[in-house]
């Protein structure tokens, strides 16, 4: 697939010192590192699609009560985080573009905007889990929820099943948050070395493979965010 | 220098598309549909996710088929996962 003779070898190594011996290009060097972490990413899939799949059971069992459970968060809140971190992958998707064209300090301003952007998404989200607090929304001994189920007015809430809601919401977007906070150290870690300008159009695979990390996270919040907050918002 | 490099408008033409993606799936979830509230959400979410994994993940340009052959196998594998599963738990109540 990818045509290299020793000498285009010797010469691209000769050219780059980040070129390891035993890849024939940087170009496999770089699909390498990519399929790699895609590998990585399938592992990730499997294990946010357990997850998954204990809400999609669950809301088949307890529909109106997971009902009850997403009307009580906040979509301006909830909608907000995911305008924030949409961004936050645009800076990302640019800081790759950016060090591809060899353009040093624009690597660094994207990075930089990309932990700042993620550090304003968790602390939103720590605002959602102190107003879930206050509210004695957390499932537990003091697990309080009140009130009927959506478009049935004579049907209370279970607090059994509530509580089943409200865990599956501080589990995913918690592990979801984990995620975040391994992203912002990935990328202050490679803020560091992209301002001694190590990277740039030969060699970009560490910002290239924490992009990869950081979209996809964006994209478990992409589903994160209408199953946990949108659901029966018209009743 | 060979790997692809995507034009900056094309980039901001992706994100304009997840937030106007983002603001589409709160307005219909508040518009009655039924059952097709889920498949509109699940839709919109899908289109988005696929945005990001083409052109943000670089997928669509990738000369490694092989990462091809992983993404769309863990997909099949969270299919079977999630299709048999649900078979199970829809179907407890027939007799």
């Amino acid at each position: 697939m990818h045509n290299s003779s020793t000498a285009t070898v010797n010469h691209e190594a000769h050219e780059n010192p980040a070129l390891l011996h035993h890849f024939a290009t940087e170009q496999q060097q770089r699909d390498a590192a990519s399929l790699g972490m895609w590998v990585f990413l399938a592992t990730e899939i499997m294990f946010f699609g357990g997850m998954f799949c204990a809400y999609l059971i669950y809301r088949y069992w307890y529909f109106g009560d997971f009902g009850a459970g997403s009307q009580s968060l906040s979509v301006v809140l909830g909608g907000t985080n995911t305008a924030v971190l949409i961004c936050s992958s645009l800076t990302v998707a640019l800081s790759v573009r950016a060090a591809q064209l060899g353009k040093s300090t624009t690597v660094v301003v994207c990075l930089f905007l990309t932990m700042l952007l993620g550090l304003v998404f968790l602390g939103i989200k720590g605002v959602e889990y102190h107003d879930k607090f206050v509210e004695h929304h957390v499932p537990g001994a003091s697990f309080h929820f009140p009130g009927h189920i959506p478009a049935h007015p004579d049907v209370p809430i279970n607090q059994q099943h509530a509580q089943i809601f409200f865990s599956l919401y501080f589990i995913m977007t918690g592990l979801h948050a984990l995620h975040m906070i391994i992203g912002i150290g990935l990328f202050a870690v490679i803020t560091y070395y992209a301002m001694r300008k190590r990277y740039g159009p030969h060699y970009y695979t560490p910002v290239e493979i924490a992009g990869l990390y950081w979209h996809f996270v964006d994209i478990i919040w992409i589903y994160l965010f209408p199953l946990l907050y949108l659901i029966d918002r018209h009743k | 220098m060979s790997e692809h490099v995507s034009s900056l408008k094309l980039y901001i033409g992706i994100w304009l598309a997840l937030l106007a993606g983002t603001l589409l799936t709160v307005v219909a979830a508040g518009i009655d549909l039924g059952p097709f509230n889920a498949v509109v959400a699940l839709t919109i979410a899908t289109i988005k996710a696929t945005l990001v994994v083409l052109f943000f993940m670089h997928v669509k340009y990738t000369h490694e088929k092989l990462t091809k052959v992983v993404i769309v196998s863990a997909l099949f594998w969270l299919a079977i996962l999630l299709a048999l599963s649900m078979a199970d738990y829809t179907t407890r109540l027939w007799t």
